[in-house]
């Protein structure tokens, strides 16, 4: 039964979804053992934890840690691991997460297994890891008696133990040196409109869209719907839209409550970025394309006729 | 300005994984090999960086003899030359992986001077393991940031932007620095035929690192279980669209 720290990152006073998830994969590793959950200057965040299975909850306030800094996150997580006697480090495979964890393992040459969906034991420890994007899983094991885990995102079911845990705040200590690694600024977004991480509805469109202005249809149903829109790597790759549009395993990894997918294929690359959508409806003028066996809903026929008449027969009934 | 940008050949996945008998690799009979996603733009942008400051880029993978191939592609697209960490296709733990880079760059720098930039993916596209930059750089001692889709190097700093809630996030590093780089970050050219032609004699530096025991060691892969389903068929063509609206009706998304 290791001792058990998480790293629970958090937004405006609630924790991450996918922290809540490496709080769950924490309590697995413990089995049984303390689980240490750590935030960073967050206190509201803080109190709830205890409810989703931390036994005891660390808050880092510092004034340097309020802009974003990797090296100095990563410092605060291995001295509190080291105070209190944490032998597993878990927190959330989300881009930030997996960066500043990678740190910590880097900081004291610990092994790190990034994207796991499951872990046991210590020295080895046993896990079932992501691999392209979670199209391939691996079992693998890491060596080491202190050893560095990220949570695959959506994989690990929240605990929601209901319990308490005691809430301490500490002053890490930092130096320049953990500092010279910050963000110094923000700018805007240079396109406006709905965020594609965060949108309910997604319609996106692939290679059978052909061309820039085939969007049209695709932005009219979106625009209809409230939907962000989206797009497949091939076309990113053909310059038709902007790489912040694309669904995949190296663009956005989408979760919304409907994707619509139109002429997209459904290449492994495309899946692994949609796999957490709770319905797909598909539309495709093939039906032996691969998406068939991943949507829920399909439509055979041409986008060009199918997605107008959607569009159409949404204004029929909102106007009746 | 001297860049480094780090690569991996990766099978070129498309449709539906298989695996070997052993369950320890993608069964790649039918598949061809590319530059990982990333890597792919993280060349693209060594590239354009030593054309608009000057300078030297050079590409670098460790893998089997066979990723000589993705080395010639990234030089047929301009860097200047190679350095092979060459390998027996069995693979290698991100600890041993960037301990090996480690090492072939502080040999390289001591031949020819400092890397102001490293490049590397943001995260390797079969792997998936997001800690070879980092490593690199806490054991080189430098500034790293992952996650970047904008580069804009000036004289002793570099600025990069990261994708964020509400907006992009800015870092300014001193150079030399290691930054992960996102798909994104540029759409890469396409190597063109004189290209091709002069990398084939750009020079190779081909080296063959010793692979300590892994730390993180993969036991068996698994192809996740798809549950038998197939979709639900509304119907054909634009008839369909009536059943679609009432679909999006009871999903409570109209």
């Amino acid at each position: 039964m290791p001792a058990v720290l998480v790293y629970v990152t958090t937004s405006d006073g609630a924790a991450d979804e996918v922290a809540l998830q490496a709080l769950a994969l924490g309590a697995q590793v413990a089995a049984g053992g303390p689980v240490h959950a750590l935030v960073i200057g967050d206190a509201v965040a803080a109190a709830s934890l205890g409810a989703y299975g931390a036994s005891q909850v660390h808050v880092a306030e510092h004034a340097s840690l309020a802009a974003f800094a990797p090296d100095a996150r990563a410092r605060v997580i291995a001295d509190c691991a080291a105070s209190v006697g944490a032998a597993v480090i878990v927190g959330p495979g989300t881009e930030g997460g997996n960066t500043v964890l990678a740190r910590v393992a880097a900081r004291a040459d610990l092994p790190f297994s990034a994207n796991c969906s499951s872990a046991s034991g210590l020295n080895p420890m046993s896990v079932t890891r992501s691999r392209w994007g979670g199209s391939l899983a691996e079992a693998a094991r890491l060596h080491g008696d202190r050893v560095v885990i990220s949570a695959a995102p959506h994989t690990v079911a929240i605990n929601q133990t209901g319990g308490s845990a005691a809430v301490s705040t500490f002053a890490p200590a930092l130096d320049d040196a953990d500092l010279v690694v910050r963000v110094v600024d923000k700018v805007a977004p240079a396109a406006s409109g709905i965020s594609l991480a965060e949108a309910k509805v997604v319609v996106s469109g692939g290679r059978g869209v052909g061309s820039e202005a085939g969007f049209a249809p695709v932005e009219d149903l979106a625009g209809l719907l409230g939907a962000a829109v989206g797009c497949s790597r091939a076309v990113t790759i053909a310059g038709w839209r902007s790489h912040t549009a694309q669904v995949g395993q190296t663009g956005t990894k989408i979760a919304p409550d409907l994707y619509i997918a139109a002429g997209i294929s459904g290449a492994t690359q495309h899946m692994a970025g949609c796999r957490g959508a709770k319905k797909i409806l598909a539309i495709n003028k093939d039906n032996e394309a691969p998406i068939m066996g991943d949507a829920d809903y399909a439509v055979i026929g041409d986008l060009f006729e199918v997605l107008p008449a959607i569009s159409a027969e949404i204004r029929r009934v909102r106007g009746a | 300005m001297k860049v480094l940008v780090a690569i991996k050949r990766v099978p070129a996945v498309a449709g539906r994984i298989t695996l070997t008998d052993d369950e320890r690799a993608i069964d790649v009979k039918y598949l061809g090999f590319a530059i990982g996603p990333h890597e792919e733009c993280a060349v693209e942008e060594a590239v354009r960086l030593i054309e608009a400051n000057g300078g030297e880029s050079v590409v670098l993978t460790l893998g089997a003899a066979e990723s000589l191939e993705q080395l010639r592609e990234a030089m047929s697209l301009g860097v200047s030359r190679a350095i092979h960490l060459v390998t027996d296709g069995e693979e290698w733990d991100p600890q041993g992986t960037a301990a090996a880079i480690v090492d072939a760059i502080r040999a390289d720098e001591a031949e020819s001077g400092p890397f102001d930039l490293c490049l590397f993916g943001n995260e390797a596209g079969d792997t998936g393991d997001y800690q070879v930059a980092v490593r690199v750089a806490a054991a080189l001692g430098r500034p790293c940031v992952t996650g970047i889709k904008a580069i804009a190097a000036s004289g002793s700093s570099v600025r990069c932007e990261q994708e964020a809630a509400g907006g992009r996030d800015v870092y300014e590093l001193p150079i030399p620095a290691v930054v992960g780089v996102l798909e994104g970050i540029n759409l890469p050219r396409y190597p063109s035929v004189p290209g091709r032609i002069r990398a084939k004699s750009k020079p190779v530096n081909a080296s063959e690192p010793a692979r300590p025991a892994a730390r993180l060691e993969m036991v068996k892969l698994v192809v996740p279980q798809q549950e038998a389903h197939s979709a639900e068929i509304l119907g054909n063509g634009a008839a369909a669209a009536p059943a679609v609206v009432e679909l999006l009706a009871s999903l409570g998304v109209l």
